[in-house]
């Protein structure tokens, strides 16, 4: 419970169906105090329904959802303290910027003295002095999104939901009101649970993202370990570019360092459809569970091993422990760097990205494909059930 | 050239598509004009033109019972408006918002009374009030009117809370209201143009009913197209003319209120209002 209570916002085994359709599967996610987490993952996933689970307007089906430590299930949307920033804005249409952002207050019967000022607080902080007797529908759209974020952050909410804010406006207004949800963010000291599509927003804002996939949780860790160390197949494709090769990684006699803290640096031999390759890999304890396979089995561990376009290289002769081999199929810029697209011998297609492009090999040519081996991170197979 | 040729078959079009409007147009209002200019004929019988007289409006005013009757009528559609627009709102709210069993039915019964003949309509309600002993007259019609009313009005404003954002209120609830306070102070006035519309319906189709009223109006209190009937029976008198061109030009007006009113609130409200009907 005490551990529980650390946590603004904490979900667990949490089940959500329509009808029979199981749109969210035993979800778990702590969010801590004033913390920005971005639930990041294809359309459909179940982002929006989680958001509305709880600011409360869905009821979950299973599970236990905490607000400060306490459950609030039983509890309707009027009585949480969190607030919602919607995509649509859903902003009064018949009530002047003011009264929008005045809502919440006047609801709570806060005297009007004190409305007044707080309003003013509230328009000086999202910049939108001298707007007040406007309507909204006659705000451009990064403007009414401001009201909407006056409107909710006027409550003092413990707890921000944003789903997808910044979905409606081009790509300058988007990136402004990035940096200005941020500010905003880290001056209040609000928690944020925000939603999104954008991949490099979600990077550039989060302390932490969960990416999730089909109602299931995937991973859930900062940007730069998300990025780095991808711990599903599913997330190591979904984020950002990358070349995974399946295969099966046996140990390889030689060396297996004992590392401090109880971690073993282990080498393996990955035999791939498309060739084979060195892998060092620190293993603990933990991640010869999540296999439940012994380390030293003869058979060998299933695994992915992921190694994104900015770091792979190639040369014109064979690197020593790798045999993977491909043709230059082309090369083409792509606005900010140049992709090489190298087809291995089995047809799978390896991308290249550099950001100056390489004189010294021609369209056609073979070409020998190995990295540094800590660039590549390796993604052992979970065994179901 | 056949340049020309096809002016020529384009001219033709339109010409034929002229005359088709005005043959429409003049079946139409045909009637109703003759009927206006009758209302200032210096004659009793209305077989030719006696020359321009006002002494029927005068008349009208002075020493004709048919007024009363249009002021019947005229408080008979204003309460089955009210009442209509009340149950209808909240009806329709419900259907909308809420999941229960049996909604398809309720739904779908919902056309019943605007497809069956009036005539068993007023029948049944005849033999309803008669059951139940309640006194025909003004009550009784009221009622009635508002049976037949509610499903326009439910209709109406079924289809603008379906095109209502609902976050709007999910907004609102998020903010701190409880359902009420969001009912009052953010569907209900989003809803005013839909409330507007389907009063406006209500009140026309009331004021406009003459076989359900007929059937439950009973021997002292009647509505004005009832009584007109009655009269067309016995003979009629060029003050019903007079009487009847006013009603054009009060609906007329009513039209042009209307749509003053709705351009207004257009400019006010701007995105989400679409014309009422
Ligand atoms: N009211 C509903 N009734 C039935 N199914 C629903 C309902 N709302 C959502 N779903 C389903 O639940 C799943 C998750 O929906 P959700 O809106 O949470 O996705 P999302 O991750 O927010 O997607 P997007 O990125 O497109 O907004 C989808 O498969 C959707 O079809
Ligand atoms: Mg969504």
């Amino acid at each position: 419970m005490n551990e529980i209570g650390e946590y603004i916002i904490s979900l667990s085994n949490v089940d959500k169906y329509f009808g029979t359709n199981h749109v969210i599967q035993n979800f778990h996610l702590n969010v801590r105090q004033g913390e920005f987490l971005t639930l990041l993952g294809p359309s459909g996933c179940g982002k929006t329904t989680i958001l509305r689970m709880i600011a409360g307007f869905e009821d979950s089906s299973g599970g236990t959802i905490r607000v400060q430590g306490e459950r609030v299930e039983d509890k309707e949307a009027f009585e949480r303290d969190v607030n919602t920033v919607f995509q649509s804005y859903a902003l009064f249409p018949h009530m002047t910027v003011f009264d929008n952002i005045a809502y919440g207050l006047s609801v709570k019967k806060v005297p009007k003295s004190e409305i007044k000022e707080r309003v003013k607080e509230m328009l000086e902080l999202v910049q939108l002095m001298g707007f007040e007797g406007r309507k909204p529908a006659m705000m451009s759209g990064g403007q009414k999104q401001r009201v909407a974020i006056a409107r909710a952050l006027i409550n003092r909410p413990k707890v921000l939901l944003l789903d997808e804010p910044l979905g409606a406006l081009d790509l300058k207004l988007r990136k402004q009101m990035q940096i200005e949800l941020k500010r905003l963010q880290k001056k209040l000291n609000i928690t944020f649970i925000y939603v999104t599509h954008d991949q490099e927003e979600a990077m550039t804002m989060s302390d932490r993202i969960a990416v999730m996939n089909g109602g299931v949780l995937e991973q859930l860790d900062t940007p730069d370990q998300i990025y780095k160390h991808p711990k599903t197949k599913f997330v190591a494709d979904f984020i950002g570019e990358s070349n995974l090769f399946d295969g099966i990684a046996k140990p390889a006699e030689s060396i297996s360092a004992h590392m401090e803290n109880g971690t073993i640096q282990k080498e393996f031999t990955v035999l791939t459809a498309s060739g084979i390759f060195p892998l060092v890999q620190n293993v603990t304890e933990e991640s010869c569970s999540v296999t439940k396979e012994p380390l030293d089995s003869g058979s060998g561990l299933p695994l992915t091993v992921c190694v994104r376009p900015e770091v792979m290289k190639y040369s014109k002769c064979p690197v020593e422990g790798f045999s993977l081999s491909g043709v230059i199929k082309n090369v083409i810029f792509v606005g900010s760097q140049y992709r090489s697209l190298i087809v291995m011998d089995n047809g799978y297609e390896v991308r290249v990205n550099r950001i100056k492009p390489d004189q010294t090999v021609s369209e056609g040519e073979r070409v020998f494909l190995f990295w540094d081996l800590e660039d590549a991170s390796c993604i052992f197979q979970r065994k179901e059930g | 050239m056949a340049s020309r040729k096809r002016k020529q078959k384009r001219m033709l079009f339109k010409s034929l598509s002229n005359l088709y409007a005005v043959l429409v147009y003049g079946f139409l209002y045909a009637p109703i004009a003759v009927m206006m200019v009758f209302s200032f004929n210096d004659q009793k019988v209305n077989y030719y033109w006696n020359g321009f007289t006002l002494k029927w409006y005068v008349k009208l005013f002075t020493d004709s019972s048919i007024v009363e009757y249009l002021w019947n009528s005229l408080f008979i559609a204003g309460m089955a408006t009210l009442g209509s627009v009340v149950i209808g709102t909240i009806g329709a709210v419900g259907l909308i918002r809420f999941e229960f069993r049996l909604k398809k039915l309720v739904n779908h019964s919902l056309y019943i009374p605007i497809v069956i003949p009036e005539i068993v309509l007023g029948l049944s309600l005849l033999l309803l009030f008669e059951v139940i002993r309640l006194p025909l007259g003004f009550t009784a019609i009221i009622l009635s009117h508002i049976t037949f009313c509610v499903p326009f009005v439910i209709i109406i404003m079924r289809g603008r809370l379906s095109g209502m954002d609902l976050s709007v209120e999910e907004a609102s609830m998020d903010l701190g209201a409880n359902r009420m306070v969001t009912f009052f102070r953010v569907t209900l006035p989003m809803l005013v143009p839909g409330i507007m519309s389907g009063a406006f319906m209500s009140f026309t189709l009331s004021i406009d009913d003459v076989i359900i009223s007929n059937f439950v109006s009973g021997p002292y209190s009647t509505t004005f197209p009832v009584k007109i009937l009655s009269l067309v029976k016995t003979g009629l008198s060029p003050e019903v003319n007079a009487l009847t061109t006013i009603m054009i030009a009060v609906i007329l007006l009513g039209l042009l209120i209307n749509s003053t009113v709705q351009a207004f609130i257009r400019k006010r409200f701007l995105t989400h209002i679409k014309s009422y009907f």
